[in-house]
């Protein structure tokens, strides 16, 4: 980045930093920066943006983000101030300012990074998105419990947090209810179906032009609407949840696979009948390998599908436990608290399992092109 | 295979297949139809205390008021009923539930396609946006995004936002993410050499946009529009489950499970099926007319 701007992103930083404390030692500067630590730390962030913009290179990034961490301790401190919470002035939104500039134009910055060594670049390719992301969290604390935004529209993210942590035990129920004997099972059995049909599919021709076809209409339709029907069928407990997940998960598996198991070239497949090989045999040996890249693919967009199933089935009845349940109940009380506490597990349960997903699939298909750079 | 002197024709070749497995599907659904309504019949029989044969419990099966699983000449039956039996208007006219969630689906596939062509053209423009945000993009998919619905319709409700918008915002938000993805790397997908080409010519990056990444990018756009569309409308369907909305296919879903009608159910999943079958044959369409201008053969 250019340095000249990179000089006057941080002066302007500096600048908002030296507006709010100007401000602060008006009248209300006792409630603004009253224990003296606050008033410290807020200096020593401008202090730190001044030494970033004197030096304008790769090193200012350091000075940049220590004077961003600072300054955004400062804020979220005083946010411990009911005086401030809900009804911040000026000052506060100006050091907010600052360490909003400073922390994109460090990430900026780094990202503009082009470092030499691989390892630096994966540190890199982690660093970037995650400070990002810290710096999107702290404007949503920020600025919900500086506006004072009513947490039954929007509750801070440490607000959810804290929620999540007081109610780990409900929390575990549902994620044993919901994933464990719903996601799982469901997956097992809807990932398993597809693969056999679609072996059988592969092995007799005529089975497999008529299924093609069939799937692709199937995988395409609003499935998870088969919901209702599941539970009628199989009742309010977890069979019916695994039972939406087996159906949604299913056709993608078979489409895939069907495709995958017909993706080993002429001369492989000459090469085994040359070796008299039996079908079993090149099942084994050279069909599923090769169609081992499609057969993540599904596995990978049914490891999403499922979770969905799964919860949107929820929706239609469950005994008193599960994610989808715990959400549509508390969206209903309105303690969205809960709700997002129940996004959140839900959402590191659909990570972890996707992560999980992907990491068997490097260890498979280490042979494919894709993981040999 | 059977009959190889049929096989010769190329459209008896191509359907037969996908004929015969249709029909063993039907039947497998007429026995499981009978199977499953078995018990149900006989208790109803045994309550009357009426004598009864084996056809009559069979003939009972296929015509059950409430089945466990409608055979398919009944589903047939309530579709068609429900579709030319009440103005198309009427509340328990399948049509104008269909409309309810069509329009729905639409507005949110606009604005889902409009958002993740933005968002892709504002990756492939900066190298920030790219390495900050492209990581969030995948994983807020890794998220079951269709858990925040309910959360959607709270807030949006509170703001004072009913009916139509939350819906489509749901569907947008599900629809945008294969657009967004697809686009970045059909913008990207043009050869180096014709980049280089390009930049001898000294075209800005605006022509570069217009002239070559746009163009190459329009087979990626539609192969993620015909994945969008579907998910735009299972966004939509689901969107109106949360909110107990009085209309739409979500909305007849949530009524018949509440009220124990099954065949009801099936007819909102045959509405739904043909929904998301003509929305694809569209996207397909146009993707074949846009070709065609394009000078594809």
């Amino acid at each position: 980045m250019d340095p000249r701007k990179l000089r006057l992103g941080f002066l302007l930083a500096a600048g908002a930093i030296v507006i709010a404390l100007l401000l602060s030692s008006g009248p209300r500067a006792p409630s603004l920066m009253s224990p003296p630590v606050i008033w410290q730390a807020t200096a020593g962030a401008g202090l730190l943006f001044l030494c970033a913009a004197w030096l304008a290179d790769a090193r200012s990034m350091t000075f940049g983000l220590a004077g961003t961490a600072l300054a955004g301790g400062a804020t979220l401190a005083m946010l411990r101030n009911p005086a401030i919470a809900g009804s911040a002035g000026a000052g506060f939104w100006m050091l907010v300012v600052a360490a909003w500039l400073a922390s994109a134009l460090c990430v900026v910055n780094l990202a503009a990074l082009r470092p030499v060594r691989i390892d630096r670049q994966n540190i890199l390719n982690i660093l970037v998105p995650l400070l990002f992301a810290a710096a999107v969290f702290y404007l949503w604390e920020v600025g919900v419990r500086g506006f004072g935004v009513p947490p039954v529209l929007l509750p801070s993210p440490s607000a959810a947090a804290i929620k999540f942590a007081s109610s780990l035990p409900m929390l575990g129920a549902d994620f044993v209810q919901t994933f464990v004997r719903g996601v799982l099972i469901g997956y097992a059995i809807g990932c398993g179906a597809g693969l056999l049909v679609a072996i059988l599919a592969h092995r007799y021709a005529f089975l497999g032009r008529g299924l093609l076809p069939l799937g692709n209409f199937f995988s395409a339709l609003p499935l998870v609407g088969i919901a209702p029907i599941m539970v009628m069928w199989f009742g309010f407990d977890w069979p019916s949840k695994a039972a939406v997940v087996a159906l949604v998960t299913f056709f993608p598996m078979l489409v895939n696979a069907l495709t995958g198991l017909s993706a080993s070239g002429h001369i492989e497949r000459d090469l085994m009948r040359s070796y008299a090989a039996n079908h079993s045999q090149s099942l084994s040996k050279l069909y599923l390998p090769a169609a081992m890249p499609f057969i993540f693919n599904a596995l990978k967009i049914n490891a999403t599908l499922a979770l969905i199933g799964a919860i949107v089935a929820e929706f239609f009845g469950t005994p008193t436990q599960g994610i989808g349940f715990r959400i549509s109940t508390e969206a209903g009380r309105m303690a969205i608290d809960m709700v997002w506490a129940e996004i959140a597990l839900a959402a590191v349960a659909g990570m972890g399992f996707y992560g999980l997903v992907a990491l068997a699939e490097r260890a498979i298909t280490f042979w494919h092109p894709s993981y040999r750079t | 295979m059977p009959s190889g002197s049929l096989m010769r024709y190329p459209w008896v070749e191509r359907y037969a297949p996908l004929a015969t497995t249709v029909l063993v599907l039907i039947a497998i659904w007429y026995v499981a139809a009978i199977a499953m309504n078995l018990s149900l019949v006989r208790d109803a029989f045994e309550r009357e205390e009426t004598a009864y044969a084996l056809t009559d419990m069979i003939s009972g099966t296929l015509s059950a008021k409430r089945p466990l699983l409608p055979a398919p000449h009944q589903v047939a039956a309530a579709v068609y009923d429900s579709v030319f039996g009440y103005s198309p208007l009427a509340p328990r006219s399948l049509v104008y539930h269909s409309l309810v969630t069509l329009t729905a689906t639409l507005l949110g596939f606009v604005l889902g396609a409009l958002l993740g062509i933005v968002l892709a053209l504002m990756i492939v423009h900066s190298r920030v946006l790219e390495r900050s945000l492209m990581p969030w993009i995948i994983c807020s998919q890794m998220v079951p995004i269709l858990a925040l619905a309910p959360i959607f319709i709270v807030v949006l409700g509170a703001l004072g936002l009913h009916g139509l918008l939350p819906k489509s915002i749901i569907s947008a938000y599900l629809c945008f993410f294969p657009i967004a993805i697809g686009m970045v790397k059909g913008l990207t997908s043009p050869e180096p050499l014709h980049i280089e080409l390009m930049r001898t010519w000294s075209a800005t990056s605006r022509q570069m946009l217009w002239k070559l990444r746009w163009p190459s990018a329009v087979p990626y756009l539609f192969a993620s529009l015909r994945v969008a569309i579907t998910i735009s409308l299972i966004g939509a369907i689901v969107a109106e489950l949360p909110t107990g909305a009085e209309a739409g296919i979500g909305a007849r879903l949530l009524a018949g499970s509440y009220y124990g009608q099954t065949i009801q159910i099936w007819a909102a999943l045959i509405a739904s099926a043909v929904l998301a079958s003509g929305l694809i044959g569209i996207v397909g369409l146009v993707e074949r007319g846009v070709a065609r201008r394009m000078g594809a053969h």
